[in-house]
């Protein structure tokens, strides 16, 4: 029994440290329903908009306190433990005593008790999400309710229509889904064997699930999980036993959600398919979906992340707050939106359309480049096309210090970098007997240097956070495509290339993906501002015209650039090559690349 | 006198100009009267009937209009795509109705960019449009080369954040000449073009080509000489990831050698970008100002 008898007096008790885990700060009360007792923490400023959050399979309250902890400032945040879990009493007998109508009865109790007179912000993850759903969709909860965001669990309603529709009409796509899915719920299948999860649990599994969790999911402990996860697991077993047949036989056909939902939705998760949520629209009309590249215990491994979103979604929803209509249109804004994106060479060209880019998917955007002008133009622009906050930094990246004080102002003054595009760099063109030793070190100052330093103080500054990230480096087709005339500006690329390539293994356990854009011949400024070996200023100024000119004729747009880092992003792609010419290249490279030296022969006419 | 240097007298002047408001009027009440709904085609044939009604009969071009993301022609390939869709208008949208109506033998051809309800990027556009405005003015008037003020006007744009649209018209023209037309009372159109107009530029054409220059305003050798004496309808336009704004208007451009006569702006007080304009409507941008300066 999990239920603790030496606090059964049910009254609210204030000031007593919580389980290790949730911070010491919480009041816990128990509040009394159905012949149980659950064990309720409290946070925060109870004037302030009440958050619920409730934990999942096979978890206790405290799956929750990372973001608890980075919610109690600006909510009423309060979490509790579901029946027969952690510190709450669990019914007797079991079977039957899990049904989501109990569990409303439960939720419905404990909001009476925290929240007498305002609707509560529901937050659930896994099986708590399930619960969730089943709260903003039966009509006794209306009005109690403001907004709901769920976390790695489906409506057991939605899910049985889910299945309905692709079993009785069975396209090969959706007996692929179907099968799919199938796949992933094996565990519920094994749930539903009489007595031996009890035993697995509360045997060999209870005892190993700490370091499972670690290395199938990279949760880090710190007080979860607890101790009770032996009785925790065995009971709520029955949660899958009572509900989740009956339900997915006879789902409910008025499962409509009465309050906006937020949907997140991690993408490595192992145990739901993506798919499960393709039409849910049908059933939450007011829904804002979000996805995040992250596997099943999100709460524990992206609290950072979570606790934006919730903030952003609570307070959206929060009557008397004033309506904000969603800027954000761009492709990618479920994946980018609130994210925090620094663009260095944000100023022209690819860096700047970058920059937009992840500002119309909503994201907040660090605009660096030289030019401070040119920085802040981007920043303001950016503003306008949906990024809720943006800002310019003027830093010359080749400059070491400049980089560490715009690190250090970064981290403190707006927070993590989550994708970092280290994008400035110049053009050194030339052959290489012209090239002086100074040209050569402004193209590697800039172009190496400048990428090694972003990745070195931003990289790190991702990898101590532990909760992912992403880094983009533009190297070039220049990269693998040797050539007479460009000999310093693509070993600069090359480096960029294969750093990202090294930086890439190294950081992939960390979660943080690294990306090499090779973008081609793309009409931006760069040819403008070029310098080209072993020509006087009048001879670099007609090149330049002429370079620029052709580039024009070119005419690929630094647009599509910023679209494949986006993408790239998205699908965390090692190499990326972007213009034709650039892909032709990438093949040639590894196909024929006795082909690409006799390209590099070649005198370009210039 | 400015007139006598350029071959047409001051009432030719005040012929133009005249035609000049009487479309920019039509655009002003087109504009007035567009709704959530109401599609390109219907746009652009409202302009049409309106300038009929007041006596327009030959066209440089038969009235244009786009919406949306097609302001900024977005992915346009083919020039067929320039004429009007049944694209429908929706609150918050772009639009632009470009026409170029003859009466009396004088030829407009004039553009207007508005926006449907509250849009920030259109109203950055159009302020930053203004920037252009005055470029090309003093471009024109130190003789440079026009390719080189093209390519300046490039430059602004894409520090200004933009891409430049215009590339997209016939023959990437940021302006063209426009002439007195003979008015006939036949006056057959082919794609839209009227064909006593086309056909002044193809005489135009013609000549400059004996003589070094062109009709044609645009980035390619062609252009690159300085300004002709005429006038000339510049149209620069700007385009912003879906929003696209542009203005067109005549241009005056003298072979006079004083710096004030040599080129000027042959109507200051339109609706557009003059001082009525920013006075009245474009009072949405100086208050986000205003408020930016107040944050």
């Amino acid at each position: 029994m999990s239920g603790k008898a030496n606090d059964a007096n049910g009254a609210a008790q204030g000031g007593r440290p919580a389980e290790p885990g949730l911070p010491t700060c919480a009041r816990e009360r128990r509040v009394a329903t159905g012949g149980i007792e659950l064990c309720v923490a409290e946070l925060g400023d109870t004037a302030r908009p009440t958050v619920v959050l409730l934990h999942g399979y096979p978890d206790s309250k405290e799956v929750w306190s990372e973001v608890a902890h980075r919610l109690k400032d600006r909510f009423h945040v309060v979490l509790y433990d579901v029946r027969g879990c952690g510190r709450s009493s669990a019914p007797r007998p079991l079977r039957g005593g899990f049904t989501l109508e109990k569990l409303t009865d439960d939720f419905l109790a404990v909001v009476d008790a925290v929240s007498p007179t305002e609707p509560v912000h529901v937050v659930g993850h896994d099986w708590g999400s399930v619960q969730g759903w089943e709260f903003a969709t039966v009509r006794r909860t209306e009005g109690r309710i403001a907004s709901f965001t769920s976390v790695s669990g489906p409506s057991l309603d939605h899910f049985g229509h889910w299945i309905r529709k692709r079993m009785s009409r069975p396209t090969p796509r959706r007996v692929a889904q179907l099968l799919g899915q199938g796949a992933k719920s094996w565990y519920v299948y094994a749930l539903h064997t009489p007595l031996l999860p009890e035993l697995a649990w509360r045997g060999p599994l209870g005892k190993r699930w700490p370091r499972l969790l670690e290395l199938a999911e990279k949760a880090p402990g710190g007080g979860y999980p607890t101790s009770s996860l032996a009785d925790d697991a065995a009971h709520g077993a029955w949660l899958y036993r009572d509900n989740v047949r009956a339900r997915l036989r006879r789902p409910r056909t008025d499962c409509y959600a009465h309050v906006p939902v937020q949907l997140i939705t991690p993408t490595q998760d192992a145990f739901l398919s993506e798919r499960l949520y393709d039409e849910l629209e049908q059933w939450a009309p007011r829904l804002t979906r979000r996805t995040l590249p992250a596997k099943h215990w999100v709460p524990r491994t992206r609290p950072d992340r979570l606790a934006d979103w919730i903030t952003e979604f609570v307070d959206g929803t929060e009557p008397g707050m004033p309506a904000r209509e969603p800027v954000a249109t761009g492709r990618y804004a479920e994946r980018f939106a609130g994210q925090l994106v620094l663009v260095t060479g944000a100023g022209s060209g690819i860096g700047r359309a970058t920059a937009f880019s992840f500002a119309e998917a909503g994201a907040r955007v660090i605009a660096v480049d030289r030019d401070p002008q040119s920085a802040a133009r981007t920043a303001d622009l950016a503003r306008l096309v949906g990024a809720p906050q943006a800002w310019a930094e003027t830093v010359d990246v080749a400059d070491e210090q400049a980089m560490e004080k715009l690190a250090e102002k970064v981290a403190t003054a707006y927070g993590t970098v989550d994708v970092l595009v280290n994008n400035a760099g110049i053009g050194m063109a030339g052959s290489f007997l012209e090239t002086t030793t100074e040209e050569w070190r402004r193209t590697l100052d800039v172009n190496l240097w400048g990428v090694i330093h972003g990745c070195r103080l931003f990289g790190r500054q991702m990898a101590e956070r532990g909760q992912g990230g992403h880094i983009v480096n533009t190297a070039s087709a220049a990269a693998y495509q040797p050539s007479r005339a460009l000999p310093a500006y693509s070993t600069s690329k090359a480096a960029v290339l294969m750093l990202s390539e090294c930086l890439r293994a190294e950081l992939a356990g960390r979660g943080i993906g690294v990306t090499a854009v090779c973008p081609g011949f793309v009409n931006t400024n760069i040819t403008g501002t070029a310098r080209f070996a072993g020509a006087d200023e009048a001879e670099q100024e007609r090149i330049r015209r002429r370079t620029s000119r052709l580039y024009g004729i070119r005419n690929y747009p630094p647009e599509k650039v910023a679209e494949a880092v986006l993408r790239a992003v998205v699908r965390n792609q090692a190499v990326v090559p972007v213009t034709p010419e650039a892909r032709g290249a990438r093949l040639l490279s590894r196909l024929a690349p006795r082909a690409l030296r006799g390209i590099a022969r070649v005198r370009p006419p210039l | 006198m400015r007139a006598a240097t350029i071959g047409y007298s001051s009432a030719d002047l005040r012929g133009f100009r005249e035609v000049q408001q009487l479309a920019y009027a039509c655009a002003e009440s087109v504009a007035a009267r567009l709704k959530p709904g109401v599609t390109e085609r219907e746009a652009a044939r409202m302009q049409r009937e309106w300038l009929r009604e007041r006596g327009v009969r030959d066209w440089f071009h038969l009235p244009f209009a786009w919406f949306g993301d097609r302001t900024a022609f977005t992915g346009f390939k083919v020039p067929l795509q320039f004429f009007p869709t049944n694209r429908k208008l929706e609150p918050g949208m772009p639009f632009i109705l470009d026409m170029a109506p003859i009466r009396g033998g004088y030829t407009s051809d004039i553009g207007y960019s508005g926006c449907l309800g509250l849009n920030p990027v259109h109203e950055r556009l159009l302020a930053d449009l203004r920037q252009h405005r005055d470029l090309i003015l003093t471009g024109v008037r130190e003789r440079r080369s026009l390719r080189e003020i093209y390519e300046d006007v490039e430059r602004l744009m894409t520090a200004q954040g933009y891409t430049n649209r215009h590339r997209a018209y016939p023959f990437g023209v940021i302006a063209h000449k426009v002439d007195r037309v003979p008015d006939r009372r036949w006056s057959p159109r082919v794609l839209g073009f009227g064909t006593n107009a086309l056909r002044g530029l193809a005489r135009d054409a013609l000549h400059g080509h004996r003589d070094g220059w062109s009709p044609l305003w645009s980035p390619y050798r062609f252009s690159d000489h300085p300004p002709q004496p005429g006038l000339w309808a510049v149209q620069p336009h700007l385009g912003f990831r879906g929003t696209g704004a542009k203005f067109e208007e005549i241009l005056v451009v003298t072979d006079s050698r004083d710096f004030q006569e040599s080129a000027f702006w042959l109507d200051d007080d339109l609706p557009w970008g003059s001082p009525r304009a920013s006075a009245f409507e474009r009072g949405g941008v100086r208050r986000r100002q205003e408020e930016a300066q107040a944050v």
